[in-house]
């Protein structure tokens, strides 16, 4: 879509920053699955006191919830791509991409207080 | 003079019978796996919430991962979890210019598939209990 003879509405060179950080939230989110792996497994035998009490230390909460918010982000370039690829009619895509960044936001918060009530 | 050659894109008639390389394959399932988690993640966030917030929720929990379809849809999410763990480690692999040339990217997918298909196997065998 444009707007006069060269200005795109699409395509404000922030595609390499975005490109960019869908990989260090990926590193981020399997280092933290290799925490969680190895907290669990020392934990073990996992019961209802084992498991919470690996999220109750707070370096762990902020782990997690830093772990929440590399997962929403990622999970938000991947969708917004998705949309991208697929939907070409612009009020479209921007509800999709609105409803997408609700739906992350909503779990993020979500994911913060279930976090902080262990 | 010959005439060109018409370059178009391929209908969606045409998927059924587009002979997709394995790469393509792992691609198409990294985004159909994301997609699925995408979805999944209030479902995801409920369990936890469950996990965490009382001896009792726990045992809810218990309770309600022994429903068939919830049985179904966590080993989904486990395939989808290792394909798109396995898959992703061999685009950041891919993006360092390791493996880019046809026939390695090709032996990676094929690698990505006999890592994440038993791993999924396992994962679904211990959630129906068989293990």
């Amino acid at each position: 879509m444009s707007i006069g003879a060269r200005r795109l509405v699409v395509g404000a060179h922030y595609g390499l920053g975005d490109w960019l950080v869908q990989r260090a939230t990926a590193v981020v989110l399997a280092v933290y699955l290799i925490v969680l792996a190895v907290c669990v497994v020392s934990a073990r035998p996992i019961d209802y006191d084992a498991w919470a009490g690996i999220f109750v230390p707070m370096v762990m909460k902020i782990a997690t919830l830093i772990a929440f918010v590399a997962l929403a982000y990622h999970a938000w370039i991947g969708m917004r791509d998705i949309w991208m690829d697929y939907v070409r009619p612009a009020g479209m895509r921007m509800a999709l991409q609105l409803a997408t960044i609700l739906w992350l936001a909503g779990c993020l918060v979500w994911a913060a207080q279930i976090l902080w009530k262990v | 003079m010959a005439a060109r050659r018409i370059i178009r894109n391929i209908s969606i008639l045409d998927l059924v019978h587009y002979r997709l390389p394995v790469p393509g394959v792992l691609s198409i399932l990294h985004r159909i796996s994301g997609v699925l988690m995408f979805i999944l993640l209030p479902l995801c966030l409920w369990l936890f919430e469950l996990s965490l917030r009382s001896e009792l929720s726990y045992r809810q929990l218990r309770a309600v991962a022994d429903g068939w379809f919830v049985k179904i849809v966590l080993a989904a999410l486990a395939w989808a979890l290792a394909h798109h763990l396995l898959a992703g480690i061999r685009y950041l692999l891919l993006d360092l210019d390791l493996g880019v040339e046809r026939a390695a990217a090709r032996r990676s997918a094929w690698i990505v598939f006999a890592l994440s298909v038993p791993l999924a196997a396992w994962f679904a065998l211990v959630i129906f209990g068989v293990l």
